[in-house]
């Protein structure tokens, strides 16, 4: 139990603060994906109710697309594939140098993608749930389509599609453990690291458990307090 | 004989000639030359997701139900330990779990040995099992336990007063009502299971990830992860339509359509 207690520690036997550094790759990386993917969501969901035939099919295209592929293999085809490419641009461009890709980035855009896939129904549905008499009356009062949205439809949006949203959180604070293959050294890649020289899975593996049991209790409130906050104008059944 | 069939035109009679097994039929058909190379590994392992996904889903199936039931009728503290269940198997990634389980159980061999497991805890895909059933039956105990809580109290308490006893209620009146709502959550379940089951890859095995990555680390052709892609694609179309397809059997008594 000594032991256990050494190696979470801080001191230079320890891996506490590699843990803690993990976790805040972690939380960045979800937090530096969730506005990305939530503007490029509510944009495929507009995209689905577009007039434009093309873009409807496009946008349909996407959601089933990255629904359905599994979410390991999205982020491999977009790190080696921006990887390729990029390299490809680079040489052609006359440079012989080797570019590194970031796997930061590359992590951020495959969540990020598979994210507004995801949260692109919950928009949508969230969108169909306004009615139409909203819209109706903002033109009444002069106000342009993007006015409307803005001051109209957008505050009426969130109401309803937190809920969605939050699950989205939830999934994406969970996928963004599988960047650790791709070598970004967060939560679950310090524990794989720990477990390769300590021979102590049960601890790492445990540990990185409870930073994301942790994150998602947090969310969990944090979320409650949101709807709350959204539903403050309504009252509430029973 | 790859050299010679690039430089053939591709189709039927090439294949016929070239005697190939059924799975390099493919990849020579479009003439994909790492898809025909590696055509083999990919159904080998297309076989091991089927198998895991099938496998882990079905049991979850049956523990997901029982516990849904005994955190509804059980006492207190049956109730409090499911719930912790739950709540860790939904609250951390799937990667964890399967790591825990993986590198942590496997860790104590002597143990494994003592009382006659260790077959089971050596092998990575009895592992992966373990992981994905404890995983997907957490998540399917949640809908069970929503789609049980959700019926209206009227259909169970005519049935009492019809005299029938609580088996036959929960059994003919309750589980037919509470599938036809959790019919569409577990149809999402067992799509998330089937793109989850890529994980197997990071424990060494050759699953449709698994041989989808050797043969890009030998290749360097990223065609072969779009092919990965369509391939897990259709499998999720086949499900969507299938669970279509269920809905409107199970439902049509009722008007709603």
């Amino acid at each position: 139990m000594e032991n256990a207690f050494t190696l979470l520690s801080f001191g230079p036997e320890g891996w506490g603060l590699a843990l803690l550094q993990g976790a805040w790759v972690t939380i960045s990386i979800a937090l530096a994906t969730l506005p990305f993917g939530l503007a490029l969501g509510l944009a495929v969901a507009l995209g689905k109710r577009s007039r434009n035939p093309l873009l409807r099919m496009v946008s349909t295209l996407y959601t089933t697309v990255f629904r359905g592929v599994p979410e390991l293999l999205t982020l491999y085809i977009i790190y080696f594939g921006i990887q390729i490419l990029v390299q490809k641009l680079w040489s052609s461009l006359g440079f012989t140098s080797q570019l590194e890709m970031s796997p930061f980035f590359a992590g951020m855009v495959a969540l990020g993608v598979v994210l507004a896939a995801f949260s692109a129904e919950v928009w949508l549905g969230a969108l169909n749930s306004i009615e139409k008499g909203q819209r109706e009356a903002a033109a009444a009062l002069g106000l342009t389509r993007f006015q409307a949205f803005r001051l109209i439809i957008f505050p009426q949006l969130m109401r309803v599609a937190l809920p969605g949203l939050g699950n989205n959180w939830m999934v994406l604070l969970k996928e963004t453990s599988l960047v650790s293959v791709i070598t970004l050294q967060d939560t679950m890649f310090i524990a794989t690291r720990a477990n390769v020289v300590t021979k102590e899975p049960f601890l790492f593996f445990g540990a990185a458990a409870l930073i994301y049991l942790f994150f998602s209790m947090i969310s969990t409130w944090g979320f409650g307090k949101l709807e709350d906050r959204a539903n403050r104008g309504y009252v509430r059944a029973r | 004989m790859v050299i010679v069939l690039r430089k053939m035109p591709m189709g039927l009679s090439a294949i016929a000639e070239a005697r190939m097994t059924w799975c390099e039929w493919p990849g020579a058909f479009i003439g994909l030359e790492v898809l025909e190379k590696y055509g083999c590994r990919m159904a080998t392992g297309l076989g091991l997701t089927l198998y895991l996904v099938a496998v882990s889903f079905a049991l979850g199936l049956v523990i997901g139900l029982a516990l849904a039931v005994a955190k509804l009728r059980a006492g207190r503290i049956p109730s409090a330990i499911i719930h912790g269940y739950t709540t860790f198997f939904r609250g951390t990634p799937l990667l964890v779990q399967l790591f825990l389980i993986y590198y942590g159980l496997g860790s104590i061999r002597p143990f494994w040995q003592e009382i006659g497991l260790w077959w089971f805890f050596r092998e990575p895909v009895y592992c992966c099992l373990l992981a994905f059933t404890l995983n997907t039956a957490a998540y399917q105990a949640e809908i069970f336990r929503g789609a049980l809580q959700s019926l209206p109290t009227g259909q169970a308490e005519a049935a009492r007063a019809l005299g029938m006893r609580p088996l036959p209620i929960f059994l003919k009146i309750e589980m037919p009502l509470a599938l036809i709502v959790a019919l569409r959550p577990l149809g999402n379940e067992l799509i998330v299971m089937i793109k989850a089951s890529a994980l197997a890859s990071l424990v060494t095995l050759f699953d449709l990830m698994g041989a989808t990555k050797l043969a890009f680390a030998r290749s360097f052709d990223l065609s072969i992860y779009f092919v990965a892609a369509l391939i897990y694609l259709s499998m999720v179309e086949i499900i969507r339509r299938l669970w279509d397809a269920m809905e409107t059997r199970l439902t049509r008594h009722l008007v709603l359509r």
